[in-house]
């Protein structure tokens, strides 16, 4: 993934969490971040928001970490018909 | 002042399964699911296609048009609940003694498809909004038909703790009565909770599930929503059998408790004290109660909290007891849901069978009751108990006596 990519998700993140950008960083748990499940909710609507896409339930409940779910929303965004 | 001991005479049901009681219990002995692909919205408008609607519910059976204009779908529910209750009970409220009677319902959401439903108009170009939309609307409008209707003018009201509303309105209702405050009560509660704004609210929430409700199994992928009302009819039991009345049974605690926690994220401490202090508001011992409604919703979160919050109350006790979650059939019915199980579990008392846990596919560790699955299950109990939990961490859990 490119870093302007991982960089628009981490942004949506901090922005929902009302935390730094500069702290998402690809390696951190959510547990790290403090994001529980209702704020994890929050974020996927807000990724929805951003990226046009719709994130399906079943995902949202395994992702743990910014890397995952970075990961995933791109795939999401890839797969996104043209 | 004494305490008096507590019967329900009278239950009215509105539920998937029909207008009545009768129809509602006949489901769950017999273990039927009334999740059903839903008809309210267009197929494929929301991420979760079933739910437990009333959707042979015709307001103009019970209400003249000009009447059945005046109430939303919720009020409705509560209005014929009452009725059934109220005649089943075959009580008579005396003239001059309507001020001895309470009525106390529970709504989650109170009139929310009116409000969606105008609301929508006006955003979208209209300028003005009808004149019955605030009296709609009102969480109270239920309990407030029924005592224009019945002349119950004691205290009126309605509570309104999400999933644990008609826990927390049949519980107040039987305090008063016990205390001596009122003779009679009609508490109970309604939801109608399906209109397409509510429900891609709940589809933001990622807990409905997108199958079916499997409580307690391990492959469980949420709630599923359920619409309907539940209504009891209060009396001391000593007057109640003075009359002849039949009784279905005695509501013989009440406990309350707030987790102070999470808005979303349930808390076994929490629902654990609520459980104790029913028990002991009950004068039961826990060893005594051999079946439990679980609040049982169907989520990965609450079944396996019930089950620990449970343990912690019953310890080895915990499995000699069924548990089971009639939500599997009824759907999660929100602040109606406290009052269809309490009929539920009236029923199971009286009549010696207790309802099962539908749906059941696959033990999971983290569950491990008896959950009566699939099947009900024939026996003889004394006492039981049903619990709710509500999201913002509030617990209201009754607890019943054969009578």
């Amino acid at each position: 993934m490119s870093d302007e990519f991982a960089a628009r998700v981490a942004g949506v993140i901090a922005k929902t969490q009302k935390i730094s950008p500069e702290s998402v960083t690809l390696d951190k748990t959510f547990e790290e971040l403090k994001i529980d499940s209702l704020d994890g909710i929050n974020i996927l609507f807000a990724l929805e928001s951003e990226f046009d896409i719709d994130i399906p339930d079943e995902a949202a409940r395994t992702i743990k970490t910014v890397r995952e779910m970075t990961e995933g929303v791109e795939k999401l965004v890839a797969a996104k018909p043209v | 002042m004494t305490a008096r001991r507590v019967a329900v005479t009278g239950m009215g049901v509105v539920s998937p399964f029909g207008d009545t009681f009768g129809d509602f219990w006949t489901a769950m002995a017999a273990g039927t699911s009334g999740i059903r692909p839903m008809t309210s919205v267009p197929p494929g408008a929301l991420r979760f296609p079933n739910a437990a609607e009333a959707a042979g519910f015709d307001a103009l059976r019970h209400f003249e048009e000009k009447e059945a204009a005046m109430l939303d779908r919720f009020a409705q529910f509560a209005v014929v609940a009452a009725r059934e209750a109220v005649q089943a009970s075959g009580v008579k409220i005396a003239e001059g003694a309507g001020h001895r009677a309470a009525i106390v319902t529970g709504s989650c959401t109170g009139g929310q498809a009116t409000e969606d439903e105008n609301f929508r108009a006006l955003y979208a170009g209209n300028q003005r909004i009808s004149p019955l939309t605030i009296p709609r609307v009102m969480g109270n409008a239920g309990a407030s038909w029924i005592s224009r209707e019945m002349g119950i003018t004691g205290p009126v009201y309605t509570v309104s703790t999400a999933c644990s509303s008609s826990n927390h309105a049949i519980g107040q209702a039987f305090w008063m009565v016990r205390n001596g405050m009122v003779d009679l009560a009609v508490a109970g509660g309604s939801e109608a909770p399906f209109s397409l704004g509510f429900l891609k609210a709940w589809e933001a929430m990622r807990v409905v599930a997108p199958d079916t409700c499997r409580p307690f199994s391990k492959d469980r992928r949420g709630l599923i929503l359920g619409e309907g009302a539940g209504m009891l009819v209060l009396e001391p039991l000593e007057a109640a059998r003075a009359r002849g009345a039949q009784v279905w049974g005695e509501i013989a605690g009440f406990g309350m408790s707030s987790d102070a926690h999470h808005l979303t994220q349930p808390l076994a401490e929490g629902a654990a004290r609520a459980m104790r202090g029913a028990l002991e508001d009950a004068g039961a011992r826990p060893e005594a109660v051999g079946y439990i409604n679980a609040h049982g919703t169907g989520t990965v979160a609450n079944d396996a909290t019930e089950t620990a919050a449970i343990r912690a109350v019953f310890g080895a006790h915990a499995d000699r007891l069924m548990v089971s979650s009639t939500k599997s059939m009824h759907g999660h019915a929100l602040g109606a849901a406290g009052a269809l199980e309490a009929a539920a579990t009236l029923a199971a008392l009286r009549g010696g069978v207790i309802p099962p846990t539908a749906n059941y596919t696959e033990a999971d560790p983290a569950c491990d009751l008896d959950v009566v699955p699939n099947h009900h299950r024939e026996a003889e109990l004394e006492w039981a108990m049903s619990n709710t939990f509500a999201f913002g961490g509030l617990n209201a859990v009754l607890v019943f006596r054969r009578a």
